[in-house]
């Protein structure tokens, strides 16, 4: 053996090579198979980060839609109910520059809504349960709906199609749970170059 | 006894010695005393009573509402006058529920005892009675004491401390509290004991600038178990875990509690309020709370009752509302400011502070950060303020959470030793809010997506249902055919037959249809008959008429019969036509 190899060095080099490279080459195909990813691991981290509203706003049908078409190199500011801060962690993730919110497709509200059905005017005929994307609606036909104001993400898609018009995006008001200190004034820009040109 | 000494601290001027010169006082009974149904950490409690009612002092007012929650007492007799929503105590400023008695004067007990034989109760019965005397640790968290008490068989307790420190400047609320009920206090410390097994080491840790209070301990302890160990003065001592790792030289691990390491801590004035509960049948309904500050003529402590509105105590302590800077409630370090003077004490309050102009000036507008590192060594935590600062205004959370802004108690030691007056611990709070708000979004989109993910899903599946059975019927519709295609030549005869017996029965109706010329002849007779009796019914009416009747009634009747007449002679006509019509046809 060891004679073989020292008469024909540059051929058993090469049997030598050939043979890692098959080995190694079965190895990956193996672990490419074994460890495969099903779907796309940075569509769901984009998805993690949307609101999950579901409002459509965006002009796809649901957050994860958007997330795809994000993935696929669409516009990160589209989402108006996540706001800066949703843009600004999208960016941080794909790692581009953080754009404004696009105001074509909304202003961010300050205050978080929930969908509220005026019941005594209500006629039930079940479209807004049909719109709800998070089936928080409850009633059936001839009967009156009611908002489940838990689950409601204030999408605002159930108060397009209401043929009465009765229902309404009312605030949901802060308890003491929610509330938190407010940001203290900033501190003043002292040294002449700290201070931001005016814009 | 050995002592371990925290990290950082700081020593601002303690200003105690103003409100020890007058022993504990009691306040005139306020008219109006307003319980808030939330003094505690939890859930609310429930109220139980309806407004109108009449309660006595003690009688409970509101249920505890859950595990985490206690109830509430009346802490006078009276009327309850009002349950709605009041401002309360809170930095926020917002309105919450509660409950207004208007005092009748007579502040009448409700008739109550306590355990006779507390050595032989059981621990489980005295927790209840705790939890229902509604105590909440008074040290300043107002941490359900029933719950701490039960920490469970799989965390055995082997140290009780007792948190006597008051490290904050201006309080004296405990101390005072020692040096004038010391022996209940060791009372309500043997019954703690008992309830937690007896755990083999009990202490209590005092600042050692209070040595009138250790003086006033020391013969009660003897030959109890219990060590009064005192330690140098520092603030922030007070702090539980600060406690702790002073008596013992153990930390305990972030996130978790004392229990998790076999102790339990419970301040000085819980176990006053443990002992009325349990040997006095008394629900917590009062408490000694401090009143200082140089906007006030006079400075002590009151046992006040909860609920007793902050301005009833100013106004009984020659407040000078010209010359005070604000209203605190708390200490200078950890409390807040209050917006309003009618919020009510209530089971957390140690002290009212209504400092002047020199002692607490106002803010002084913050300076930028210059990097000096005080805070660092301030701190009693060991974390890094100033790089928590930076995190915290770039709203940087991975990063604040990795410098372990959790562990923060937000002592105020950084702030007070900043010597660019950054209101630091205003950042951490403000951030520590918007963390958890951010974990509360992060919960409640899961939870959409989850749900929006089986809409979708359910949405699928009954498209997929309906096209199923689209299928099914179409595939039901070509058997059938196929099946009819194979036997063409018997449905072909049964269709032909059909189809002339139709035909048949259609001929045959017809014909039937068809009257014969005798009938039709028949029935012209009795139209002219008709016709006849028509006339002459009209002829009589108009010769009945006579002279009695106008013009134009007579010229209607001789209209009729004129009418009657013309439909007789028509009537007349067609059935000659008919008559010769058949003639000529039987001719024919």
């Amino acid at each position: 053996m060891i004679d073989a190899i020292a008469q024909q060095p540059i051929l058993a080099a090469l049997i030598a090579l050939v043979g890692l490279g098959i080995l190694f080459g079965a190895l990956l195909g193996f672990a490419a198979e074994k460890f495969k990813v099903e779907g796309d691991p940075i569509v769901e981290q984009i998805d993690e980060l949307l609101p999950q509203t579901q409002c459509g706003q965006c002009g796809f049908p649901g957050c994860k839609p958007y997330a795809e078409s994000i993935a696929s190199g669409d516009a990160i500011n589209k989402c108006p109910p996540g706001g800066q801060a949703t843009i600004n962690a999208i960016a941080n993730l794909l790692d581009v520059p953080a754009p404004e919110l696009d105001a074509e497709h909304g202003e961010e509200a300050d205050v978080r809504t929930v969908a509220y059905i005026r019941e005594d005017e209500c006629i039930g005929c079940t479209k807004c349960i049909q719109a709800c994307p998070v089936d928080a609606i409850l009633g059936a036909a001839k009967l009156m709906h009611t908002v489940i104001a838990d689950e409601c993400t204030g999408c605002d898609l159930c108060v397009e199609p209401c043929p009465v018009d009765c229902i309404d995006m009312l605030p949901v008001e802060k308890t003491f749970k929610e509330w938190h200190w407010p940001a203290p004034p900033t501190t003043a820009d002292l040294i002449a170059s700290d201070r931001r040109p005016a814009a | 006894m050995r002592t371990w000494i925290t990290p950082g601290g700081v020593h601002p001027p303690e200003n105690k010695h103003q409100s020890l010169t007058m022993p504990i006082g009691t306040l005139p009974l306020p008219e109006k005393l307003l319980i808030p149904l939330s003094q505690h950490i939890g859930t609310p409690a429930v109220p139980c009573v309806e407004v109108g009612k009449k309660v006595l002092k003690g009688q409970k007012i509101a249920e505890a509402s859950g595990p985490l929650s206690v109830p509430m007492h009346a802490p006078t007799s009276g009327t309850i006058s009002a349950i709605e929503h009041r401002p309360i105590a809170h930095s926020s400023g917002m309105l919450a529920p509660c409950i207004e008695i208007t005092s009748d004067g007579r502040d009448k007990w409700k008739k109550h005892e306590g355990f006779k034989d507390v050595e032989n109760a059981t621990p489980a019965a005295l927790v209840k009675a705790i939890g229902d005397a509604g105590i909440a640790g008074m040290g300043g968290a107002g941490f359900p004491s029933a719950v701490k008490l039960s920490p469970g068989y799989q965390r055995p307790i082997h140290t009780l401390i007792i948190n006597a420190t008051e490290c904050e400047p201006y309080i004296t609320a405990d101390d005072s509290a020692i040096r004038e009920r010391a022996a209940e206090i060791i009372e309500g410390i043997g019954i703690l004991s008992h309830i937690l097994g007896n755990p083999s080491n009990i202490m209590i840790g005092i600042e050692d600038n209070k040595p009138e209070a250790i003086a006033a301990l020391e013969p009660h302890v003897e030959d109890t178990g219990i060590s009064v160990v005192s330690f140098p003065t520092k603030y922030p001592s007070g702090g539980e875990k600060q406690l702790i790792y002073i008596l013992t030289g153990k930390e305990i691990p972030s996130g978790d509690l004392p229990a998790d390491i076999g102790m339990v801590c419970v301040n000085i004035g819980t176990t006053y309020a443990v002992k009325r509960a349990i040997v006095d049948g008394e629900p917590l309904i009062s408490r000694v709370t401090t009143m200082t500050g140089d906007a006030c003529g006079i400075n002590r402590n009151y046992e006040t009752l909860i609920g007793t509105p902050v301005s009833h105590m100013l106004a009984n302590s020659e407040f000078n509302k010209e010359t005070c800077s604000r209203l605190v409630m708390g200490g200078p370090m950890m409390g807040f400011s209050l917006t309003s003077a009618d919020v009510p004490i209530v089971k957390t309050t140690n002290c009212i502070l209504a400092p002047s102009y020199d002692e607490i000036p106002d803010d002084e507008p913050a300076q930028p950060c210059i990097r000096c590192g005080m805070c660092a060594e301030a701190c009693p935590v060991s974390l890094l303020p100033q790089q928590l600062f930076w995190y915290s205004q770039a709203d940087d959370h991975e990063r604040l959470e990795a410098h372990n802004l959790f562990d923060c108690i937000e002592c105020g030691a950084c702030s007070y030793v900043c010597p660019s007056n950054i209101p630091l611990v205003q950042h951490y709070r403000h951030s520590k809010g918007e963390i958890q708000k951010a974990r509360a979004e992060k919960v409640r989109s899961d939870h959409a997506r989850e749900r929006f993910e089986f809409h979708q899903q359910r949405i699928e599946q009954a498209e997929k249902d309906k096209e199923a059975k689209r299928t099914a019927r179409r595939e039901a519709a070509e058997k059938a055919k196929a099946k009819a295609a194979a036997s063409p030549e018997k449905s072909a005869s049964t269709a032909g037959g059909g189809a002339a017996d139709i035909i048949a029965a259609a001929q045959a109706r017809a014909a039937a249809k068809k009257v014969s010329p005798e009938q039709q002849q028949a029935k012209f007779e009795r139209s002219i008959a008709g016709a006849e009796m028509r006339l002459q019914m009209a002829e009589e009416k108009l010769a009945d008429a006579g002279d009695g009747h106008s013009d134009e009634q007579k010229n209607i009747l001789t209209a009729a019969v004129e009418g009657a007449r013309q439909k007789l002679e028509q009537a007349k006509g067609r059935l000659a036509e008919h008559i010769k019509q058949h003639n000529g046809e039987q001719v024919d």
